[in-house]
C-alpha cells in the first residue's frame, strides 16, 4: 500500500507538455461570439443613436440627410422647443408641463406604494393571521388580470371619491397596481431574513412597528432601493392609466409626448419629436444607468422567484 | 453564589400575565391594520371590479353602465365584429411570434453573455436599456427609424440600391414585422437577464462533468442546460404572455392600429368601445374575453407552480 | 464541578419553570404531547434530541414565541402561558446569534432595555456589567459584522444577561461555531452558569454539550420526553432502547435474544448477575445492550464470566482511543479500546462482558428492565 516513492519530488521535467499552455488569443469561436454580440449591440444601440443625432439637427438637415449621419451643424434648438414650445392641441407650452405632472404623480406614488407594500410584506411574513395568505394569493393573481377588465369600474370609484382627473387619483391607481409585485418583493425579502432576528426583537420587547422600523428597515436598504427603481421607471413609463384617469392639464409626460408626436396637425418636426422622446426617456434611462445591477435585480426578483 | 452585584434585579420583567386569552380578532391587531390596503385591493379592485365588469358585459350599457341584462348579446356582437376578429388574429400572430422569438433570442443572448466575455457588463447594459424606456418612447423611435422617407429604406436607397423597399409601417402585410422589431427591441433584454440569472445558477460541476465526458458546449446547452432551466422558461413565458395580452401602448405609439386594421389589438378595441364609441358593454365583453384568455394561460401555470408542493 | 442533581422532591417555590400538560399541534400534527417538566431554580437543563424531536419547539413555547394549543407554563410562580415574550422574565440566545446587524454591540445590548423604557443610567449600568462579565468592553462600539463568531455569541449572551432575568433560554447556541471554539465557549458557559446561578434551559443535538453542561438532561423524541435525569444516570441506565442508542458514540451494541430466569440467551449467553433489574425479571424476548467502551478484550476479558471470540473487520485508530468494528452473529459489534492497542485488522480476539454494566430492554415495549 504505502509506496514511498510517490512522495519523492521529481528532480527533472520529462519531454512533452509542461507548465502553462500557450493559447491563441482569438480562436475562431471567440471571434464568432464577439461578432454576434457586436451585431446585437448595433441593433440595440441604433435607435438611441438615431434619436440623439436627429434631435441635434436642424429641420433642413433632417429633410435632406441620412438619419444615421451625425449632424453637420449641432443645434439645441429642437430640445428647447420640445421642452418649452411644442404644441399639444391648443397648449403650446411644451413637454415641461408633462414633465412636472409626471414628477407630481411619480414621487407620491413611489413613496406611498413602497410604504404600504413593505409594511404589508412584513406583516405577511412575521405576523400572519388567519386568511392573510388567501388575500395575498388573490393579490398575486390580480397582477395577471388585464387592466382593461378593471379600468372602467375604477373610473366610477375615482369619480365617487372626487379624484377622477386629478393627480391624486392616478397616485391611488399606481399604488394599487404596484401592490402585487412590491408586496411579493418585500415578502420574499423579509422571509429570507433569519427568523431568529425577529424572535430576538420580540424577546427584547419590541412591538410591531419598532421591530419593523428599528430592526428590519435598517437592514433592508437594498430591497427598498430595488423597489424605488422598479416603481420609478414603471410609473414614469405608464401611459394607459395616465390617458384614462387624468385630464389634459394633468397628463403625464408619456401621454403628452404621444400627443405631440402623433398629432395629425401641422408640419412634422422630426427633430423636435426626437428631442421630446429623448426627454421623456431620460429619467428612467438615468435611473437604469445609475442603478445598474440593482435594476437587474429588481426586475429579476419580481420575475424569477414565485 | 452571585459573582457580581446586580442592580435592580428583574426590572424588565413584567406585569402579571393577562388573565384571559386575547380574542382572535384582536390578536396582533397591527398586522391587520397593515394588511388593510392589501385586503381592500384584493377584494375591491381585483375581485370586485373584475366581477363588476363581467356582470356588466351581459347588459346593454352604452354611455353609462346600467343593469339591463341582454344575455350573450354583447358577445355575439363582439364575435361578429370583423375588427375584433382581426384583433384576436393579430394578437395571436404577434403573440406566438414574439413569444418564440424572445425566448429563443433571450436564451441565445444569455448563452453568448455566459461565455466569460470581456466587458460583459457593457453588453448586458446595451441589451437591457430599452427595457427601461416606455412603450411610447419605443414606438416613437421605431416609427422614426422605419420612416420610409428618412429611415432605413431611404438610407439604403441612397447607398445605391434604388429599388430597395422596406416600408413595414405602411404595408398591412409586413406591419407586424415593425411591431416585432420594436417589441423585441424593448423586451428581449428582460428575458436575457432572467435567462442569464438562470444560467449562472446552473451547478458549475455540471459543466465540469460534461467537459470530462467530452460533450460539445452546444449539446450541453440544448440537452442539459435547457431542461434544467425549464422553470425559468416557464416563468419567462408567463411574463411575456401576460405582457402580450395587455399590449396597448406600443401599438398606440407605433401604428395606432394601422395601416387599416392590420395592427388592431384587443386592448385597443376595449379602449375604443369604452371611451370613444360610448359602447361600454361591448368593451366589457371584450375585456372579459381578455380575462378568460389570461386565465387559460394562468391556470396551468399556477397548477404547475403551486400545485405540487405548498411553498412558504 | 457542581453538586449534581437538585433534590427531586422540593417545595414549589424551588421551581423556576414549570411546564404542565403542554401540547402544541400544527393542524393535525402534534409536535408536543402532554409535556410535564419542573425545572429547579439555578438548574441547567438540557433538552436533547435529534432534529424534529420538538426540543426547539418546546423552548419557543417557553419563550412565548409559539403559542401552545394546550397546557400551562409557569415561570417563577407566574402563569405566563399567554404572556408576551418580553414579559416572561426570560432572556434568549439563538443559534444564528440574531444580533441586529445595523446596531453597535452597545445598542444591541441596550435595545431591550430601551423598549422597557428603563432610565438611561440604569441601562448604562447594566450594559457595563454585562460587558465586564463577558469581556465585551473593547467591542462595545463595533457592529456585529466586525466581530468573530465567538464574540458574536458572547454579545448574544450579553443581550440575555442585561435583561437581568431568572431564566436563560439557549437555542443551539454553539452549533454555528467550529469545533475548537465550541469547546472553549462550552467551558465559558459552564463558568457563567456557576457564577450567575440562573436557571438555564439549553437546546442542543450535541450529546457532548448535553453531558458536559447539564444538571439534568431531557431526551426528547416525537414531542415526548423519553428520559429526564442527570447525565451519568442517562448514560449508565438509559430508560429505553431509543435513549440507549442515542447517547454514546459509537452507539451501544444491541444483541437480540430472550430472557430466561435471570439469564440472557442469544448469540451469546449472559447470566445477568449483578444487573439491577428494575422489577422482577419475566421471561420473554429482550434486547441486550452493552456500550463499546464497556467491552473488555483479550487479557482484560480473562476474568469475565462471559466470553466469546470475534474477528476484527476494521480498525479505526483515533489517537486517544481505537475503535474496532467486528461482527457478532451477523450484526455489527463495536469495541472501543485504548489508543495504543496492538490489535490489527483480521485478528481474532477474545471479548468479555460484565453484566453489571450492561442494559436489558423489553423487545416489545423497548423499556429498560
Amino acid at each position: 500500500m504505502a509506496d514511498l516513492s510517490v512522495n519523492t519530488p521529481a528532480t527533472r521535467l520529462l519531454d512533452g507538455p509542461s507548465g502553462k499552455r500557450k493559447r491563441a488569443r482569438f480562436t475562431p469561436k471567440r471571434i464568432m461570439i464577439y461578432g454576434a454580440l457586436l451585431l446585437v449591440s448595433f441593433y440595440y444601440l441604433l435607435p438611441l443613436w438615431v434619436m440623439v443625432m436627429t434631435s441635434l439637427k436642424g429641420m433642413p438637415e433632417v429633410r435632406m440627410g441620412n438619419i444615421f449621419a451625425p449632424p453637420v451643424e449641432i443645434t439645441f434648438e429642437p430640445w428647447v422647443k420640445a421642452w418649452a414650445q411644442a404644441c399639444t392641441g391648443l397648449n403650446c407650452d411644451g413637454l415641461s408641463r408633462g414633465f412636472w405632472n409626471s414628477v407630481q404623480i411619480t414621487v407620491p406614488s413611489v413613496v406611498l406604494s413602497i410604504i404600504i407594500a413593505s409594511v404589508n410584506g412584513y406583516a405577511l411574513v412575521n405576523w400572519r393571521f388567519k386568511g392573510s395568505e388567501i388575500f395575498f394569493t388573490i393579490l398575486i393573481f390580480g397582477a395577471f388580470i388585464p387592466y382593461q377588465v378593471m379600468i372602467y369600474p375604477i373610473v366610477i370609484i375615482l369619480r365617487e371619491l372626487g379624484l377622477m382627473g386629478s393627480v391624486w387619483g392616478l397616485v391611488m391607481v399606481h399604488t394599487i397596481f404596484g401592490m402585487p409585485i412590491l408586496t411579493l418583493l418585500f415578502r420574499n425579502y423579509f422571509a429570507s431574513l433569519p427568523e431568529e432576528l425577529f424572535k430576538a426583537a420580540r424577546v427584547d420587547g419590541a412591538g410591531f412597528w419598532r421591530i419593523f422600523l428599528k430592526v428590519l428597515v435598517p437592514m433592508s436598504l437594498p430591497i427598498f432601493t430595488v423597489a424605488v427603481i422598479l416603481q420609478l421607471t414603471g410609473i414614469w413609463n405608464d401611459f394607459l392609466f395616465g390617458v384614462i384617469y387624468t385630464k389634459p392639464a394633468t397628463y403625464p409626460m408619456t401621454v403628452q409626448l404621444n400627443n405631440i408626436v402623433n398629432s395629425v396637425q401641422g408640419v412634422k418636426e422630426y427633430n423636435v419629436n426626437m428631442a421630446a422622446t429623448l426627454l421623456t426617456g431620460i429619467v428612467p434611462l438615468t435611473v437604469y444607468l445609475i442603478s445598474g445591477k440593482l435594476f437587474v435585480r429588481g426586475i429579476a426578483s419580481g420575475a424569477v422567484k414565485g | 453564589m452571585t459573582a457580581l452585584p446586580d442592580p435592580d434585579r428583574g426590572a424588565v420583567r413584567a406585569k402579571a400575565a393577562p388573565a384571559r386569552r386575547p380574542s382572535r380578532l384582536l390578536h396582533n391587531p397591527m398586522s391587520k391594520v397593515a394588511a388593510m390596503p392589501m385586503i381592500a385591493t384584493a377584494l375591491v379592485i381585483f375581485v370586485g371590479c373584475s366581477l363588476w365588469t363581467v356582470v356588466h358585459s351581459f347588459t346593454d350599457s352604452k354611455l353609462l353602465p346600467r343593469l339591463n341584462f341582454v344575455g350573450f348579446e354583447q358577445y355575439e356582437r363582439l364575435w361578429s365584429s370583423s375588427r375584433w376578429i382581426t384583433s384576436v388574429e393579430n394578437i395571436a400572430i404577434y403573440g406566438v411570434t414574439a413569444l418564440v422569438l424572445s425566448l429563443v433570442l433571450g436564451f441565445l443572448f444569455a448563452a453568448l453573455l455566459d461565455q466569460r466575455i470581456r466587458a460583459e457588463g457593457i453588453f448586458r447594459t446595451i441589451i437591457l436599456y430599452p427595457y427601461a424606456l416606455s412603450f411610447i418612447v419605443t414606438g416613437l423611435v421605431w416609427q422614426w427609424v422605419l420612416n420610409p422617407d428618412f429611415g432605413i429604406q431611404n438610407v439604403v436607397r441612397d447607398l445605391g440600391f434604388a429599388s430597395f423597399s422596406f416600408d413595414p409601417l405602411n404595408n398591412p402585410d409586413t406591419v407586424m414585422i415593425a411591431l416585432l422589431m420594436a417589441g423585441l427591441w424593448q423586451g428581449t433584454g428582460l428575458v436575457t437577464v432572467i435567462m442569464l440569472a438562470g444560467l449562472r445558477g446552473v451547478d458549475e460541476d455540471i459543466w465540469k462533468a460534461t467537459r470530462v465526458d467530452g460533450i460539445p458546449a452546444w449539446k450541453t446547452y440544448l440537452f442539459v442546460v435547457v431542461p434544467i432551466l425549464r422553470p425559468v422558461f416557464v416563468t419567462a413565458t408567463v411574463l411575456i404572455a401576460t405582457g402580450i395580452v395587455k399590449l396597448y401602448d406600443l401599438v398606440v405609439a407605433l401604428t395606432n392600429g394601422g395601416p387599416g386594421s392590420a395592427t388592431q389589438m384587443p386592448a385597443l378595441y376595449v379602449y375604443d368601445a369604452m371611451f370613444a364609441k360610448q359602447n361600454l358593454a361591448q368593451g366589457f365583453a371584450a375585456s372579459t374575453i381578455m380575462l378568460l384568455a389570461v386565465l387559460v394561460l394562468l391556470i396551468p401555470w399556477s397548477i404547475h407552480e403551486f400545485g405540487g408542493k405548498k411553498r412558504g | 464541578m457542581l453538586d449534581t442533581v437538585p433534590p427531586v422532591s422540593s417545595a414549589l417555590d424551588d421551581i423556576s419553570v414549570s411546564i404542565r400538560d403542554l401540547e402544541l399541534a400544527f393542524g393535525s400534527v402534534k409536535v408536543l404531547k402532554d409535556l410535564n417538566i419542573d425545572i429547579h431554580k439555578g438548574e441547567f437543563l438540557v433538552l436533547l434530541g435529534a432534529s424534529g424531536c420538538g426540543k426547539s419547539t418546546l423552548l419557543n413555547c417557553i419563550a412565548g414565541l409559539l403559542e401552545p394549543t394546550g397546557g400551562q407554563i409557569f415561570i417563577e410562580g407566574q402563569n405566563v402561558t399567554w404572556a408576551e415574550p418580553s414579559e416572561r422574565g426570560i432572556g434568549m440566545v439563538f443559534q444564528s446569534y440574531a444580533l441586529y446587524p445595523q446596531m453597535s454591540v452597545k445598542s444591541n445590548l441596550s435595545f431591550g432595555l430601551k423598549n422597557a423604557k428603563l432610565p438611561k443610567d440604569q441601562i448604562e449600568k447594566r450594559v457595563a456589567r454585562a460587558a465586564e462579565i463577558l469581556h465585551l468592553g473593547p467591542l462595545l462600539d463595533r457592529k456585529p459584522g466586525a466581530l468573530s463568531g465567538g464574540q458574536r455569541q458572547r454579545v448574544a449572551i450579553g443581550r440575555a444577561l442585561v435583561r437581568d432575568v431568572d431564566v436563560f433560554l439557549f437555542d443551539e447556541p454553539l452549533s454555528n461555531l467550529d469545533a475548537k471554539l465550541r469547546a472553549e465557549l462550552r467551558v465559558e458557559l459552564k463558568r457563567l452558569h456557576q457564577s450567575l446561578a440562573n436557571t438555564m434551559i439549553y437546546v442542543t443535538h450535541d450529546q457532548v454539550e448535553a453531558m458536559t453542561l447539564a444538571d439534568r438532561i431531557a431526551i426528547m423524541k416525537g414531542g415526548v420526553i423519553q428520559q429526564l435525569a442527570a447525565p451519568l444516570e442517562i448514560y449508565n441506565t438509559p430508560a429505553n432502547l431509543y435513549v440507549a442508542g442515542f447517547i454514546g458514540a459509537p452507539p451501544m451494541n444491541f444483541i437480540q435474544g430472550a430472557l430466561r430466569g435471570t439469564d440472557f440467551e442469544g448469540i451469546i449467553n449472559v447470566p445477568m448477575q449483578g444487573y439491577g433489574f428494575s422489577a422482577a425479571p419475566k421471561d420473554g424476548a429482550v434486547v441486550f445492550g452493552i456500550r463499546p467502551e464497556h467491552v473488555l478484550v483479550n487479557d482484560a476479558a480473562a476474568s469475565c464470566a462471559v466470553q466469546t471470540r470475534v474477528v476484527v473487520d476494521v480498525v479505526e485508530p483515533m489517537g486517544a482511543d481505537t475503535l474496532l468494528w467486528c461482527t457478532l452473529g451477523g450484526d455489527e459489534f463495536r469495541i472501543r479500546l485504548d489508543g495504543q492497542t496492538p490489535i490489527r485488522q483480521g485478528d481474532t480476539i477474545t471479548v468479555g462482558i460484565d453484566p453489571a454494566r450492561a442494559s436489558l430492554f423489553d423487545k416489545e415495549t423497548e423499556i429498560r428492565l
